[in-house]
Formats: structure tokens, C-alpha cells, sequence
């Protein structure tokens, strides 16, 4: 089990560092419009949807530096950031508390 | 697949999360009294797992961008139950840091991605795979199954919530308060990008994992513990 676990750890290292391919595609998600988006899009943006969107102001909202500018570097360095910020997270809270319950 | 806030009005979000509570109560107990020592890594691999896939963005004819979970193959390693947790903190985190998917809609998301996923993904898994030998190559056409139809279906089922916004909010005018459009236009559009995009992506990345996990190690597989193990362990079950 253990050879299997490191494998997959050096896989995730792996996915890290290609990260920022998936800062190439371009394009719109749908239902993941901005508000600006929705207004070119339907015509206007919907008064519950417009008050709720700015609910929450995320720390590093798209996986980015917020106000950063468009430099693709920066970008890049952001997104890899962002990944290590989610897998020491998910990993780790999950490895503790996992440790924690686990039997035997 | 990641829903913002403000495209689920107030009865369907607070629907998702009286549905969501109970599940993550029970997905919780169950991996209290049946996580070992173990599987303990596995899990936190999982979680991180499906938290890097979720940013490879990829570009689909038409001019959308989407991307595969990670939440098939990780049903059928751990099981669903499990799979629910690994998956939510996953979720959870990009909500809350990074803004991809809404406060609100946390337990709509995890609902779509970390239940309909990984519980559809393994009981076609489960299906599809019968009695054959673990190392059958008929268990990578399931792995692959299930994670091209799991994530199909996860995307309709979004597109479902994202539809009937019309029809329980909007103003006197009948102007749409939260996500304007339509069923018809909500349910084809999140079904046929991930059915001829993301899922085939999906697909692949679970067939691929599968298939290591086959040559490599297959009692990490859910369900495949010694029998040893099970008897030991009688009793203990909350299912």
C-alpha cells in the first residue's frame, strides 16, 4: 500500500506543477457569469442574483492575487500557489482528523 | 459545475442544505466507525486529488471551458460515503478561499459533485463490473462508464437547479429574480457540454487510475478487504 500512496503523492506533485495549463482555456462556464457577463448576455442581471453575488469576498477569488493586473507569469504563480494552498489544506485536515477517528 | 451565489434563490439553497445535513452526519459517522488507520492517506490524497483536477480547465467546441471531479474514481476507491467527505472539503475550501462556487450554494455543489457523483459512479462501477476478477479488464470499461455517466448526469442535475430558478423566483412582471433561464435551456446546456466535453475527460481520468490501481495495489479498492477483516468488524457497522 505504501509504494501506491507515495506514487499517487508524486502524481499530485506533478498535477501541481501543470496546474496553470488550465489558466489557457479561454472561455465562459456556463451559469458561472460575472454580473457584466449576464448583462450582455440576458439584458439585465436579476435583483436577487445581483444581491447575493457580493455576498462573499473570497480571499483569492479565480485562483488569483486579487487587482493583480493580466500578467500571465503572476497568474501562473497564483494558480500553482492556489494548489498547494488546496492540497496542504484538504490533505492535511483530512490526514489529521483522519488520524484522529481512524481504528488501529 | 461550480454554482455562485446568487444564481440558486433561498428555497432551492436552503433545500440543498437540509438535504446536505443529514448526509454529512451519516457520511461522517459511517467513516468514524469504518475508517482505518490505513485508508488515512487515501483520503487526504482524494480530497487534494479532486481539488487540483477541479483547475485543469479545458476548452470544449462552442467556446465553454469546464472540467472533469475527480469524483468517480474516488467513489470507487473509497466508496461512496467516504467519497462524500473527501469531496465536500474539497469543495468547501474553494468556496470559502478562492470563491469558485457560492456560500450559499456549498451544499447545492456538494449535493451535484460529492453525492450524485460518487454514489452514481460506483453503483455502475459495481454494476457494469459484476462478478469478474478484480483485475478484469471489464472493471476499466466500468471505471470509465461510470465517470463519463456519473459526471453527465451531476451536470444535468445542476442544470435542473440552475432551471427551475424561473419558476419559483421571480417579480410580479414575471421577471426572473436569481438564474434567468429556463429548464429548457439550463438542463440541455449543462448536459450536452459535459456529454460531449468534460465527461469523455472524466472517463478517461478514471479509467487511467483504475487501471494503475489494478497493476499496482487492489486492496485499496472499497470492498475488497480481507474477510479476515470484515468478521473482525461485525457489529461495528452504523449502516
Amino acid at each position: 500500500m505504501d509504494k501506491i500512496i507515495r506514487n499517487f503523492a508524486i502524481g499530485l506533485v506533478l498535477l501541481i506543477i501543470l496546474a496553470p495549463l488550465g489558466l489557457l482555456a479561454v472561455g465562459e462556464t456556463f451559469g458561472e457569469w460575472g454580473n457584466e457577463e449576464l448583462k450582455e448576455k440576458f439584458g439585465l442581471v436579476p435583483e436577487g442574483l445581483e444581491k447575493l453575488s457580493g455576498l462573499w469576498s473570497a480571499p483569492l477569488p479565480d485562483y488569483a492575487f486579487p487587482d493583480s493586473g493580466d500578467s500571465m507569469s503572476v497568474a501562473a504563480a497564483a494558480y500553482i500557489l492556489s494548489a498547494v494552498i488546496g492540497v496542504v489544506i484538504c490533505g492535511g485536515l483530512l490526514y489529521f482528523v483522519g488520524k484522529k477517528v481512524a481504528k488501529d | 459545475m461550480h454554482i455562485p451565489d446568487g444564481y440558486l434563490g433561498p428555497y432551492t439553497y436552503i433545500a440543498m442544505w437540509i438535504i446536505m445535513i443529514p448526509i454529512w452526519y451519516y457520511a461522517g459517522k459511517k467513516l468514524s466507525v469504518e475508517l482505518r488507520s490505513k485508508q488515512v492517506p487515501l483520503l487526504a490524497l482524494a480530497a487534494a486529488f479532486s481539488f487540483v483536477i477541479m483547475m485543469f480547465n479545458v476548452p470544449i467546441p462552442g467556446g465553454s471551458t469546464g472540467h472533469a471531479v475527480g469524483g468517480a474514481i474516488i467513489g470507487i476507491v473509497l466508496g461512496p460515503w467516504a467519497a462524500v467527505i473527501a469531496i465536500t472539503v474539497a469543495l468547501v475550501l474553494q468556496a470559502l478561499v478562492f470563491g469558485d462556487g457560492g456560500i450559499t450554494a456549498i451544499a447545492a455543489n456538494c449535493f451535484n459533485m460529492a453525492v450524485v457523483m460518487p454514489f452514481v459512479a460506483y453503483y455502475i462501477y459495481k454494476l457494469i463490473s459484476g462478478s469478474t476478477e478484480i483485475t478484469s479488464s471489464r472493471r476499466v470499461i466500468a471505471s470509465a462508464v461510470a465517470g463519463y455517466v456519473s459526471l453527465t448526469l451531476a451536470a444535468a442535475v445542476t442544470g435542473f437547479e440552475f432551471g427551475i430558478q424561473p419558476i419559483l423566483h421571480h417579480t410580479a412582471e414575471g421577471v426572473p429574480l436569481y438564474m434567468p433561464y429556463p429548464l429548457s435551456v439550463t438542463v440541455p446546456a449543462m448536459t450536452l457540454e459535459h456529454l460531449f466535453g468534460f465527461g469523455i475527460l472524466e472517463a478517461l481520468i478514471t479509467a487511467l487510475i483504475f487501471a494503475y490501481i489494478q497493476r499496482t495495489d487492489t486492496t485499496i479498492l472499497y470492498g475488497e478487504k480481507s474477510i479476515a477483516q470484515k468478521k473482525g468488524r461485525k457489529g461495528a457497522s452504523v449502516a
